[in-house]
């Protein structure tokens, strides 16, 4: 992954508007937070695959720390702290965050095929 | 029982070295064979590599390949169970302990090693530890391995006593480090939280911390 080009990133993002996407949606302190060195409860979410389709896309903030929210007819996905991205050779965009030891904190990505 | 032939059955790419490598070595030496059954790809592993050599898409082919070296270096078989990282817990548990009967009954180990339930730290570690043993009760009595269980809570001593079996890892440690090592994606971001001042306090840490693989013999109450 490379870090993100705000305005080809915006791009992107506008590209998949009005269409049916696949999203994965992910965050995560990590499985071992509680077991390794007391950093409290371990806290994790992740959708795959979820089916939708957005209506409005922008992404904020600075480099390192960025936010993207999607407009759904009925509702939001949002993420942030997201640094990195890559469009893979099928065509899927992915962003990602990482922590200092380039372990992925969050990750958004949308794709018109199923991710595997 | 004498040992003839083992199936270790971990959930994730690494548990095999991180558990077993010290008991492959020994079991190397005296020609056991030895089948590692892996429940996931660790597909939703948050290490990356340092430098991040993965993404989340590529991460599950990365491990894979790491799986196969780190079986080669073992000198181990592997088959992959096909389950979703991190959604073991979730699945039927009749039908993965139906699923993980059907391969040992192929197999035939004389002796299963897997994580303890309730003591294996990661859910999936108790889910496929839990469908393991299962998958041994739903066996005739007198076809049934020798179920050995890792425990790797900080409080196994205390609720489960001591271990049954203990093996020292430490004595083959470079052969353990290699295994381990052949999961690069993983391995790098373990190391890095280290953080110790210089090599040899690291290894002395490391030993610490891997140089005993201990197993509790499982007991079917009828």
């Amino acid at each position: 992954m490379k870090p993100i080009e705000l305005e080809k990133v915006k791009d992107i993002l506008k590209s998949y508007q009005n269409k049916d996407v696949y999203v994965h949606v992910e965050t995560t302190n990590g499985a071992y937070a509680s077991h390794f060195g007391n950093k409290g409860v371990n806290v994790g979410a992740y959708i795959r695959n979820a089916k939708v389709k957005y209506i409005e896309s922008d992404l904020k903030g600075e480099s390192g720390a960025f936010r993207a929210g999607l407009k759904l007819e009925a509702g939001w996905i949002y993420a942030e702290g997201l640094s990195d991205y890559e469009v893979t050779e099928s065509n899927q965009l992915l962003l990602a965050g990482h922590d200092q030891a380039g372990r992925l904190t969050v990750a958004l990505q949308i794709s018109e095929q199923p991710f595997k | 029982m004498e040992i003839k032939n083992i199936v270790v059955s971990f959930p994730h790419p690494d548990d095999e070295s991180f558990g077993t490598a010290g008991l492959i070595y020994e079991s190397n030496q005296k020609n056991i064979p030895v089948t590692y059954l892996c429940g996931t790809l660790g597909e939703m592993g948050r290490n990356m590599g340092i430098p991040p050599i993965a993404n989340r898409e590529s991460l599950a082919d990365i491990r894979k390949k790491e799986l196969k070296d780190a079986c080669e270096h073992l000198g181990i078989d592997y088959q992959l169970l096909g389950y979703r990282d991190k959604a073991m817990e979730f699945e039927n548990k009749t039908q993965m302990a139906e699923h993980i009967k059907s391969i040992l009954e192929e197999i035939k180990p004389s002796h299963v090693v897997t994580h303890y339930p309730g003591h294996g730290v990661h859910p999936d570690h108790n889910a496929q530890g839990a469908a393991t043993i299962e998958a041994v009760r739903l066996m005739e009595p007198d076809k049934r391995p020798v179920v050995w269980a890792a425990a790797i809570s900080h409080n196994y001593i205390e609720e489960l006593g001591n271990p049954d079996v203990v093996i020292d890892a430490e004595k083959n440690f470079e052969f353990k480090m290699d295994a381990i090592m052949q999961h690069k994606s993983q391995a790098e971001g373990m190391l890095e939280k280290m953080e110790e001042p210089s090599e040899d306090i690291m290894i002395k840490e490391l030993k610490e911390r891997l140089g005993k693989e201990e197993f509790y013999i499982w007991h079917f109450n009828e």
